[in-house]
């Protein structure tokens, strides 16, 4: 007889999106989001309190259901985690006292190592960000936002941040730094870099 | 009173004014601050998409420092976002003592050990339960009396941890708003979310927000806010925002430490209010 487990994975293994994940590859990443909501009663306060619900195309509620019963390709079919802001509105409401907005934070940081395409343009803006903390030990705006446009490789989307990167120019808020252009990882020794290292070790 | 001071990097650079303000109304109002040396980044939003473990130690950073320093074992945070990161770091190590061995072990890099005995404090939660609001209120002599103004708290500082307001119906800001002589307009969207980075990583769903927050305010005359990623979000928008609904939303936004200063006396270019991104220049002309 064949086993739940095998039986999921052969339905999963016809998915378009992930083809190339296994399931198990799945399920690794999503664990600790799914212990988080081991205790969820579907009761759907978390959908009912969502202020980004109108873009979501599944909902907070049914997020949680596939992750408890394995359906980890449709739930990452979908881009309604990448909608969280953090609101915690969520967090706060729920009955059964569980951490959604973390869970929340916790798919996000799964659809990132598993490269998912719709979290790409979240993943690089993070990214671009976390490399200049590691490199400065702090935020540095305009060189960050540079980078991130790098990394996204099309031309067009910085134009719509034009208008506001000029303001904040205007008034002193932003300074403009080019030294950083065009190289993969910033270079050179970074600030916090050791501590980045230590951590990536201690994660594996 | 006596607090550490952990400004976070928008306060250095988008949120200049916020700073400014904020260490003049401290001074003004005899909170004496010292900022911690060498903080790092909160992790911001980016970190807790990223790693957990990144995310409490970038914190953890900060927090040890800020222990190393000897004085007053609280730190004062303007910053609504690395508040509620700094203090996600110090509320986890009190229920996971694993985790914050794991911790120490990446801080050994730099010599640093986290013990988790500091406490992490927002400004508003020090301006409304600490400071002498009747200072406020003998040097301000109603003078923003004209004022009816729009308390906007955001997310992070009143949720997830409920410390000092209500995070569903936050009124921490009123009394301090009433010192001025203001009214504060009734509404119900001052806890209700900006977008935060949705605004940058996926405009269309930050912007649903941002608008819904500005038609909420017609009919006050500024918003007041404690946070630089909802002042951001708030102040840059407003005419692509007007010019898509067909309304006219603009209006004044400034940090609570600005409007503050102002009614305590002090010059709009002093508490920076020459940065704002919005128009302030009806409340600046009005105030003097």
């Amino acid at each position: 007889m064949m086993s739940t487990k095998k039986k999921i994975e052969k339905k999963y293994k016809r998915g378009k999106l992930m083809g190339l994940l296994s399931q198990e590859r799945l399920l690794a990443e999503v664990k600790q989001a799914k212990e988080m909501v081991q205790t969820c009663i579907q009761c759907g306060t978390c959908t009912a309190s969502c202020p980004n619900l109108d873009f979501m195309d599944i909902t907070p509620r049914h997020m949680w259901r596939l992750l408890l019963t394995d359906h980890v390709q449709a739930l990452f079919s979908s881009k309604s985690f990448t909608m969280c802001s953090s609101c915690y509105f969520c967090t706060l409401r729920c009955p059964r006292g569980l951490e959604l907005t973390h869970t929340m934070g916790l798919l996000k940081q799964a659809a990132s190592r598993l490269k998912l395409k719709q979290f790409q343009r979240s993943s690089l803006f993070y990214k671009a960000f976390l490399d200049s903390v590691e490199k400065h030990g702090r935020v540095k705006e305009m060189e960050f936002m540079t980078h991130y446009f790098v990394s996204m490789k099309n031309p067009v989307i910085p134009f719509g941040y034009a208008s506001l990167g000029l303001k904040l120019l205007a008034k002193g808020k932003i300074r403009p730094e080019f030294s950083s252009l065009g190289k993969g990882n910033f270079g050179g020794k970074g600030k916090l870099e050791a501590i980045f290292k230590k951590v990536a070790e201690l994660e594996e | 009173m006596n607090y550490l001071y952990y400004p976070g990097c928008s306060l250095e650079g988008t949120a200049a004014e916020y700073d400014i303000s904020t260490r003049l109304l401290l001074e003004t109002l005899d909170v004496h601050i010292q900022e911690i040396e060498d903080w790092n980044c909160c992790g911001a939003s980016a970190a807790e998409a990223y790693s957990d473990l990144l995310s409490h130690v970038l914190c953890a950073r900060t927090l040890a420092l800020a222990e190393k320093m000897k004085g007053p074992g609280q730190i004062l945070v303007p910053c609504s976002a690395c508040y509620l990161n700094l203090k996600k770091t110090e509320e986890a190590v009190k229920k996971d003592k694993p985790l914050l061995v794991k911790i120490n072990k990446a801080l050994a890099e730099e010599n640093l050990v986290f013990r988790g005995d500091v406490s992490v404090r927002h400004l508003l939660d020090i301006l409304s339960t600490e400071v002498d609001i009747w200072k406020i209120k003998e040097v301000s002599q109603n003078k923003m009396a004209r004022f009816t103004v729009a308390p906007y708290y955001g997310c992070q500082c009143l949720r997830p941890f409920a410390v000092f307001d209500d995070p569903e119906e936050p009124h921490s800001m009123d009394a301090l708003i009433q010192a001025t002589g203001a009214r504060v307009f009734n509404w119900e969207a001052g806890g209700q979310c900006c977008g935060a980075s949705n605004t940058t990583t996926k405009p269309a769903v930050g912007m649903a927000l941002v608008g819904r927050i500005l038609n909420a305010a017609r009919g006050a005359d500024a918003i007041v806010t404690v946070c630089p990623m909802c002042q951001m979000n708030l102040e840059s928008n407003q005419k692509k925002i007007s010019h898509e609904q067909g309304v006219d939303l603009e209006i004044p936004v400034l940090y609570l430490p600005q409007f503050l200063g102002l009614a305590m006396g002090k010059a709009p270019t002093d508490v920076g209010l020459d940065k704002n991104l919005s128009n302030t220049r009806e409340i600046t002309a009005k105030a003097i």
